[in-house]
């Protein structure tokens, strides 16, 4: 029934196992694996942590290497998502410490990552709110209202959503209640969450658990970090609904293969630089370069495993370029991504490579 | 300085030691003259009226000897030191800086911090925090005994990091002079001094010594009071003043009306999470021979409830079957609807159409009478728009893993089918809304699932969502049946799932719309993926990278 092999260096015999087990999207088969590691001593912070996570990472870079379909990777992801159920199910020490809420950013829909934590967090002795994928702002502050928590765990995949983040941080702290901020979005550091003014930040579920219970919720050297001032990323906000028509119009003319597209190719595309739109807007209101060009040379690696040259994501960042004429920084963010793009375009087809991914 | 004074200058006209006191007494600036080991020789009027503790003979107190010239804190006050040698002996020129920016420092805080939140404990934290910072050495507040005849304490001490906060029988909490008033709203408006020699040990942190001043208030509510306030000076710090007593009264009325929103907000956050409660989807059953999958999501931002909706109602399980009971036999039914309207008036008809059909169900099992009975029953509702879309779904299991699903639709965009070859049809079942006209127009459907097959029913919340390049696109039907399509072999969970995401992301930043999705499989078993590689053939953006 295994389809593709699965690329296993690097991976423990649990992983490789579980991997297997998720391809098929056999959620029993899952459950009864992962069961037979936790009846043989393996603690399920573990399991969590060293066989569920790194296998849903490998999901991820399947996809991106056009290996596992959407649908595969989807079916997978909702696997794993029940697999932490039933773990969380079966080991339920009661509640020790004090009342934690945990939550995905607005619009971020990757809940796994952050159901981790809080599962972490419960086995830790947490008293555990998790309110799952994208919580609305508002939604969350009236949840810490009610529950007053010690803290607020706040998670966030995609960079994009990272202005998201800011407010609801703010938010937070506006009621009194410190916020330790953790997921992809964050990077390898803890320089971004300082920036959108968080109080502590983690690499890893692991790591936040221990944060939380050595009560050392604060930035040791206090945060201190502000966001630079920044009117362009408000314009390229409203101005995204009349631009992205327009720069389709503009690639299509440049960029002859386009011509040939069907409906569906094209509708993609304009979705691929609706994304490059919000990454920069997310990178300008950061003022995080890297946020943005991390983003097109991941891009042009996902383009390349599905036969699309990078020369397609130059050219739509130069036309871009062209149309933000009175944007000088965003201009300056658009030919950083344009070197970025041409680099990946010289660099191999693989964006396994690249491990990205902390 | 000009003239003499004393024996110097012999002949010249002369000040007298009088005249020179009087002179120093006349000083707004506290004038203090000391020798080298701290001893006071002579202190002005202004001086004794800053540092009523100054005496000529005694000590100068350290607070008021920095090093150099420097802005001190003492006795409440804020006084400006300059130090300057005057031959053997040291004088100390003392000026108060006028209070006001103190108190206008103080009302700023108070406004910031105490309506930060809407926790009745933070907000007791926070007007104790500024209690300990500009009033006293020690600040607690009582909070209104609850009715196991306890009451929680919060208390902040001056130069200790974090307020302490626990729990008390009442009557140990009553042995604070005057707090037993307070709580009760017997002391109207100002509360003020008590004994604080009969202070309890409770009150104050380990190790804090003696008090030498004690205030209690009420902290004002809406017809009770929020809560009692107790502050607390040191035996050897000078006792509250007038100014303090009106900074003292005046962070009891704010610390008051800011716990009392909090405790209206908890107590309306409590009736909410009850209601709320009963109006959320179920949790999907299982059911056998399917799988069922369901998404909701809400436009309300702080509520969870909109007019969208789904449930599920199992067969009646156990005795009470057959003619005898009345009670029909019926395969287990879902529905999905959609109410005219938004936001808890949506949620409240709603959860009402749930409940009617939860009742009808016991009595009736066809899908187009059922509609038909809720119809007239939406008729004679006695409020307004009481209008209602809605599919209703009964789920018979056939031979070979098969599922039958009767369908009857009222008003409401037409279930979708996803086959076993990725083609996805529309249901040709149609339906006049409920709730409108006396006569309701009904053809049903039977839509026979394959095993792995899946039917699809959705709220045009789903395909109006306005987005995409330009913000102000449909997503429409056209997309979602693509989508669909490309759902084959998922299971019904991911399926739901991917759905809700895809129509997410056309939204990008825009307004959501409630939206509901809810899917059946026939068959059991989730079906394997594995057979499926490498179906996208663009660039679809869909992540999954994760973090550990």
């Amino acid at each position: 029934m295994v389809s593709a092999p699965v690329a296993t260096a690097g991976f423990t015999s649990e992983i490789v196992g579980y991997l297997r087990q998720i391809e098929e999207a056999d959620e029993f088969g899952a459950v009864d694996l992962v069961f037979g590691m936790l009846d043989e001593g393996v603690s399920a912070q573990d399991v969590l942590l060293r066989v569920i996570a790194p296998a849903q990472r490998r999901v991820g870079r399947l996809w991106a290497v056009n290996r596992w379909s959407v649908a595969q990777e989807h079916a997978a992801s909702a696997v794993s998502e029940r697999v932490v159920a039933a773990v969380a199910r079966r080991v339920a020490p009661p509640p020790a410490r004090g009342r934690v809420v945990v939550a995905c950013v607005e619009r971020e829909q990757h809940s796994l990552p952050t159901r981790l934590l809080a599962e972490v967090l419960r086995l830790h002795g947490w008293r555990v709110d998790f309110l799952g994928a994208s919580v609305p702002t508002p939604h969350l502050v009236e949840w810490i209202g009610q529950v007053n928590p010690e803290v607020v765990a706040l998670g966030c995949t995609l960079p994009v959503w990272l202005p998201r983040a800011h407010r609801a941080v703010a938010a937070c702290r506006t009621a009194g209640v410190p916020v330790l901020a953790g997921g992809a979005a964050f990077g390898a550091d803890d320089r971004i969450a300082r920036l959108i003014g968080a109080d502590a930040w983690a690499p890893a579920a692991d790591v936040a658990a221990d944060l939380l219970d050595n009560g050392s919720l604060m930035f040791a050297t206090g945060n201190g970090a502000e966001l630079p001032p920044d009117d362009e990323y408000a314009c390229l906000a409203r101005r995204r609904g009349e631009l992205l028509p327009r720069a389709l119009e503009l690639l299509a003319a440049s960029y002859p293969p386009m011509r040939d597209y069907d409906p569906w190719q094209l509708e993609q595309t304009a979705e691929d630089l609706g994304h490059i739109t919000d990454f920069l807007g997310a990178a300008l209101y950061l003022g995080e370069m890297s946020v943005f060009t991390d983003f097109v040379t991941w891009t042009c690696a996902v383009l390349a495993a599905r036969g699309v040259p990078g020369e397609s994501v130059v050219l739509g960042l130069a036309v871009l370029r062209g149309e933000l004429t009175d944007c000088p920084r965003t201009r300056a963010f658009l030919a950083e991504g344009m070197r970025a793009a041409g680099a990946a375009r010289g660099a191999p087809d693989h964006p396994e490579t690249e491990e990205t991914s902390p | 300085m000009r003239g003499a004074t004393g024996s110097a200058n012999a002949g010249a006209a002369r000040a007298t030691p009088g005249d020179v006191a009087a002179l120093l007494d006349g000083s707004d600036e506290g004038i203090v003259l000391c020798d080298a080991g701290g001893v006071v020789l002579l202190a002005n009027a202004a001086a004794v009226r800053m540092a009523p503790e100054i005496v000529p003979g005694g000590p100068v107190p350290s607070e008021l000897c920095p090093a150099g010239s420097d802005t001190v804190t003492y006795g409440g006050r804020v006084i400006r030191v300059r130090t300057e040698a005057v031959g053997d002996h040291r004088a100390l020129y003392l000026s108060e800086v006028p209070s006001l920016p103190r108190r206008t420092e103080f009302l700023l805080e108070a406004a910031r911090r105490l309506f930060a939140s809407l926790h009745p404990r933070r907000c007791a934290r926070a007007a104790v925090d500024l209690g300990a910072e500009f009033l006293c050495d020690v600040a607690v507040v009582v909070l209104p005994p609850a009715t196991n005849r306890r009451v929680e304490w919060v208390r902040a001490a001056a130069g200790r990091p974090a307020p302490e906060e626990g729990v008390l029988p009442l009557a140990t909490a009553l042995q604070v002079p005057g707090l037993n008033d307070a709580l009760a709203g017997l002391t109207h408006g100002s509360g003020g001094r008590q004994d604080a020699g009969a202070v309890p040990d409770w009150l104050l942190p380990d190790g804090f010594g003696p008090a030498g001043d004690l205030l209690v208030f009420p902290l004002p509510g809406n017809s009770v009071p929020a809560g009692a306030m107790a502050l607390v000076r040191r035996a050897d710090r000078p006792p509250f003043d007038e100014e303090a007593l009106a900074m003292a009264r005046d962070l009891a009325s704010r610390a008051g009306a800011a716990l009392s929103a909090a405790m209206l907000f908890r107590e309306q956050s409590a009736i909410n999470t009850i209601l709320i409660d009963g109006l959320l989807p179920p949790d999907l059953p299982e059911v056998e021979g399917m799988r069922l999958g369901g998404r909701l999501r809400s436009s309300q931002q702080a509520g969870a409830v909109g007019g969208d909706f789904y449930d599920v109602y199992l067969p009646e399980t156990g005795a009470g079957h057959g003619i005898e009971s009345g009670i029909v036999e019926r395969p287990p039914l879902i529905i999905l609807g959609d109410v005219c309207g938004k936001g808890a008036r949506a949620a409240v008809l709603a959860g009402q159409v749930r409940q009617s059909l939860r009742a009808l169900l016991l009595l009736e099992s066809r899908p187009v009478r059922l509609l038909q009975l809720l119809n007239r029953s939406l008729l004679a509702s006695p409020a307004p728009n009481s209008y209602v879309t809605l599919i209703l779904a009964a789920l018979r299991e056939a031979p070979g893993e098969h599922v039958l699903v009767d369908l009857a639709v009222a008003g409401h965009p037409a279930p979708l089918v996803l086959r076993g070859d990725g083609t996805v049809e529309e249901v040709p079942a149609r339906g006049s809304l409920l709730g409108a006209l006396k006569k309701t127009v009904l053809r049903p459907v039977t839509v026979d699932l394959a095993p792995g097959e899946v039917c699809l029913l959705y709220s045009d919340g789903i395909t109006e969502a306005f987005g995409g390049p330009t913000g102000r696109e449909m997503f429409g039907e056209e997309r979602l049946k693509d989508a669909l399509a490309t759902c084959r072999g998922m299971p019904v969970d991911a399926l739901v799932e991917r759905l809700e995401q895809i129509s997410s992301e056309w939204l990008a930043g825009g307004q959501q719309d409630d939206r509901a999705l809810l899917a059946v499989r026939a068959g059991g078993q989730e079906p394997a993926t594995g057979t499926t590689t490498g179906a996208t053939t663009g660039a679809t953006m869909v992540w999954a990278e994760t973090t550990g």
